[in-house]
Parts: structure tokens; C-alpha cells; sequence
């Protein structure tokens, strides 16, 4: 009895380590949140909340408008998922349930290989071949445009996107497919009105994790779009250079004293990005449970 | 029995069937009659629900199929080049082993067939609702619940929700795979007792989940082992003296 109920060393050690690294790596976040909140806050008090929502970012002169920058992110992601939402997800269509087994078995592996092409690569790729394009198809002084910025962030997304919704059609039933053909509907028709909608879930976190991986994007973002801190409220904002978020941030961090001013006003974007990305993730786990509920399947 | 002597509303003619070389139907000829229930029974591995999905092509999307033979519906071959799959589905129905509602609810479910077919009209959809729903005994069940998510229904009533939404499309034959293998007693019940008030209209081709169920439901009754069609005979008759001494032996329980 006494045998049974002792613990043997290595099992106490193994669990032990199990739960220091579990427990480590919700300290490491709740830290790096503290210091954020930390070092970002200040600014909401040394700096007006007028002047912080104001138009303009010119730190230089006391100047920290963060709107131009909170839409100029908005502007270049939104952009992004309009290109890469339906891209997307048409390819995953066309990957599981259209081509022939043998494409699809060379597809895949191609398209999991385009998500590790690091970033800062892609933005020369953006800035070297994709801007003149850019520019000579507008004829714009410019090819490093908001529009330029949204392409190459759908390219970056779109891996994501197609790998995932592909996963979440893959685990559709085959006796949906069955359901749908003995209903007297055609293929096209079982895959849009019984396929895609089953595998609805699934395919809105495919669509969030590749709007995550578009609104965080930093390099690449700061190589093709201009920075230029303008307000993109004109209806050619989209052809014209604009800043985000995280471009600011990437771009001064660098040369700001710490400490200063400057210094928690790029923190308190940080903390502004932080806030959206944590409400709209939020709002993608309720729709999804919400309409699991409703009788969507997964 | 009321149709015996007339023409079979299907006819299997010499049908074999290979998946990847291994052989799943052997030289089968079958006549299943109109208005009637015919019951396919027998061991699991038997061919009888690669049979069934001959009868609406269900299986043309398998890979690596070989198929011998001719399947007459009326007296035509459906597969015959040039052969509607849309229109062939529409005329043959099934049901599935696994109750299975699509997404959506009750009355999206019931009219998934009828409005892929292109019917819109408001009052016509719900003369279809009704009538479905009545001829799958479900209609009491779920009258308040229309607009209910159909994954809300218990097991029986999604299973008896299945049939309704093949009876939508009015086809002229419904095939039923162990429609009721996940059922309770009680719902298995129901699901055959409305099968007896569909046969009425219906030609039903059922895999019956058990010799008793083969035994209670069926006009005609064939018998199924390892991909041959062993014997073929009036229900009421096979059960009780079986002419094959394998059919006999797994009857009274020696396989099987």
C-alpha cells in the first residue's frame, strides 16, 4: 500500500518540469503584458488624449496623433483580407474537393512551403518588382502605396489561410459529401451549400489566423508602404503611401530616448494594437461558438 | 404485392463490382419491384450497400472502381452515357446509416433538395414541408420547432428528419441504408412504421439492421454472401422456408 501511494522520484521530477514550463510560459506573457502596460500608460497621462487622437504624428513638435497610423493599419489589413478572403479560400476549395489527387499531393506541400518565406524578404520582393508595377500601372509619382503594403500581406496570409481552411474541409465527413450528391444537388452546389458550410468554423480561423498574421506584420509592411503618417481618409488613400502601427513603432524605436515622451507613445500604440488584436480574436471565438450552437457542426 | 407480375421498377442485370481489384459484387441479377419494400440482409461484407449505391450512382466518385453489368430504372440503363447524375438523384433517394442533418434548421434541412432544385415559391415550400414531414411520421414532433437547429433533434426524430428530407424531392425510390442501426427500439418503431405508410407510393430498397427487421418489413427478401446474390423470395416466404442451406443457416443464427 505504502509502495502504491509514494511517488517515484523520476515521475515527481518529469511532472515537475512539466509544470514549470506550463506555468513559465503564462508568466513570460503576463510579464511582457506588465511592461507593456508599464511603459505605455504614462503617455496617456503626458500626453492629452485630444492631442493623442488628434491627426497628425509629429512626435518632433509634441505631436501624437496615433489616428493616422490606427487607419493606416486598418486600411492596409482590411485591403489585405478583401484580396486574400476569397483567394483563399477558393484555392482550399480547389486544393480538396477539385483537383485530381496527384495535383493536390504536390499543391499542398508548395503551399505550406510559401508560409515560411521569412518577411523582410518578401518586402524586397514587394519593393523591388511588385512597386514599379505599382506605380507605372497607376501612374503615381510612387509605386510604395497602402495598396502595394495589402498585396504583399494577402500573398503572406495566404498560406495560412489556404492550409487551414484545406485542413478544415479535409475533416468534413465524406457522408456529407454523400448527403449533399443524394439530395440531388451537383458537385458544385454540395460544395458550396453543404461542404464549405460544414466546414464554416474552421475556415473563419483560417480567415483570423491569416488576418493575425496581416495586422502584426512589421517588415514587410515597412518596406512597400510609404510611411508616410497621412490620415487615408480620401478615396485614392488606398493608391497612396500611408503608416501603420507597427511600422512606427519598428521605425523609432530605435532613436527615441528612453523614457521620453516619444518613448511611451510608441508603447502606447503597442498597447492600442494590443487592445484591437485581443477584441477582434475575442470576437471570432464568440461567432464561432455562437454558431456552433446555432448547429453548425464543428 | 399488389404489382407482382409487372414489369420491376429496377432491374440489376449481371452485375459485378471491383474496388481496386478486390471483387465486392458477383455477377448479381436482381428484380425489385415497384411499391414494394425490398430488403437486402446478410453478413456485413456482403455487397449490400455497394449495391444500394449503385442504384444512384453514389459510388461514381470513388477512385479505382470497376463495374460489369446494367441497372435498369423503368427499364432504362442509368448508366448509360449521357444519363443525368442530377436528375437520376433526384428520382432515387437515400438515406444514410448515420442520421445526418446538413447545418441549418429543421425546415432549412427538409428543403435543402426542393430548393436546389429551383422550387422558390413560398406556399408551394410549405405544402413540401408539411407533406415530408407527415410521411416521415415526424410532423406532431417537431410542429413547433421548425425553426429549431435540426442538431437540437434527438437521434430518431434526425434519422426520421433524413427521410423527410428525401421524400422533399418526391423521388420515386428511396434507398435506406441500416436507417435505423443508431436507433432506440421506440424511433426504430416509428421509422417502420412509416416506411410501411410509404410504400404506398414509394419503392423502398432497404439494408435492415437485423434479421428481425428484414423479417417484419419486407415484401421481397435477398439474401446477401460475400458478394453473390444467394436467394431471392416473397418476404413471407424466405423467412420461414428458406430454399438455400447457407440463407437457412444464418437465419436460425449458424453465421454470421
Amino acid at each position: 500500500m505504502e509502495q502504491m501511494r509514494r511517488p517515484r522520484l523520476g515521475e515527481f521530477v518529469i511532472e515537475s518540469l512539466v509544470k514549470v514550463a506550463g506555468l513559465s510560459s503564462i508568466g513570460f506573457v503576463v510579464l511582457i503584458f506588465f511592461f507593456l502596460l508599464r511603459e505605455g500608460v504614462p503617455v496617456f497621462f503626458e500626453v492629452e488624449l485630444t492631442n493623442l487622437f488628434s491627426t497628425r504624428w509629429y512626435p518632433t513638435f509634441g505631436l501624437f496623433g496615433t489616428l493616422p497610423l490606427i487607419l493606416g493599419s486598418a486600411l492596409v489589413t482590411l485591403s489585405a483580407i478583401a484580396i486574400a478572403l476569397p483567394l483563399g479560400v477558393v484555392t482550399a476549395v480547389f486544393v480538396r474537393e477539385v483537383a485530381p489527387h496527384w495535383a493536390r499531393e504536390i499543391l499542398k506541400p508548395m503551399i505550406e512551403v510559401l508560409a515560411g518565406i521569412p518577411s523582410v524578404v518578401l518586402g524586397f520582393f514587394g519593393m523591388t518588382l511588385l512597386a514599379p508595377v505599382v506605380r507605372r500601372m497607376l501612374g503615381m509619382p510612387t509605386g510604395l502605396t497602402a495598396l502595394t503594403g495589402a498585396l504583399i500581406l494577402a500573398y503572406m496570409s495566404l498560406p495560412t489561410i489556404i492550409s487551414v481552411a484545406e485542413d478544415a474541409l479535409d475533416a468534413v465527413p465524406k457522408s456529407y459529401r454523400d448527403a449533399g450528391l443524394a439530395l440531388g444537388a451537383t458537385q458544385w452546389q454540395t460544395i458550396w451549400r453543404v461542404v464549405v458550410p460544414a466546414a464554416r468554423s474552421g475556415i473563419v480561423t483560417a480567415v483570423m489566423l491569416g488576418m493575425g498574421r496581416a495586422i502584426g506584420e512589421t517588415m514587410a509592411v515597412m518596406m512597400v508602404t510609404g510611411n508616410a503618417a497621412r490620415m487615408p481618409l480620401t478615396l485614392d488613400s488606398l493608391f497612396r503611401p500611408v503608416r501603420t502601427m507597427t511600422a512606427t513603432i519598428a521605425a523609432e524605436m530605435g532613436e527615441v530616448a528612453e523614457g521620453s515622451v516619444h518613448y511611451h507613445a510608441l508603447f502606447g500604440i503597442g498597447i492600442i494594437l494590443f487592445v484591437i488584436t485581443f477584441i477582434l480574436n475575442l470576437t471570432a471565438a464568440a461567432t464561432i461558438f455562437k454558431k456552433r450552437r446555432r448547429g453548425g457542426l464543428r | 404485392m399488389s404489382d407482382q407480375g409487372r414489369p420491376p421498377k429496377i432491374r440489376i442485370e449481371n452485375v459485378s463490382y471491383s474496388y481496386d481489384g478486390k471483387l465486392a459484387l458477383r455477377n448479381v441479377t436482381l428484380d425489385i419491384p415497384a411499391r414494394a419494400i425490398t430488403v437486402l440482409f446478410g453478413p456485413a461484407g456482403g455487397g449490400k450497400t455497394t449495391l444500394l449505391r449503385l442504384i444512384n450512382r453514389l459510388n461514381d466518385l470513388i477512385e479505382g472502381t470497376q463495374m460489369s453489368g446494367r441497372v435498369l430504372l423503368d427499364g432504362e440503363d442509368i448508366y448509360a452515357p449521357g444519363t443525368d447524375l442530377v436528375e437520376l438523384r433526384r428520382r432515387v433517394g437515400m438515406v444514410f446509416a448515420l442520421p445526418l442533418p446538413l447545418p441549418g434548421t429543421v425546415r432549412e434541412n427538409v428543403l435543402y433538395g426542393p430548393k436546389l432544385a429551383g422550387v422558390r415559391d413560398r406556399t408551394r415550400l410549405d405544402e413540401i414541408l408539411y407533406r415530408s414531414l407527415q410521411q416521415a411520421a415526424l410532423w406532431d414532433e417537431v410542429k413547433d420547432r421548425l425553426d429549431d437547429p435540426a442538431s437540437t433533434l434527438s437521434g430518431g426524430q434526425q434519422q426520421r428528419l433524413c427521410i423527410a428530407r428525401s421524400l422533399a424531392l418526391e423521388p420515386e425510390v428511396l434507398l435506406l441504408d441500416e436507417p435505423t442501426s443508431g436507433l432506440d427500439p421506440i424511433s426504430t418503431g416509428k421509422v417502420e412504421e412509416s416506411l410501411f405508410n410509404l410504400k404506398r407510393n414509394y419503392t423502398i430498397v432497404i439494408v435492415p439492421h437485423s434479421i428481425q427487421q428484414a423479417a417484419r418489413v419486407a415484401d421481397v427478401a435477398a439474401f446477401m454472401l460475400m458478394g453473390e446474390l444467394v436467394e431471392c423470395g416473397p418476404g413471407s416466404a424466405l423467412f420461414v422456408r428458406p430454399r438455400d442451406r447457407r440463407t437457412e443457416d444464418y437465419i436460425t443464427g449458424r453465421f454470421g
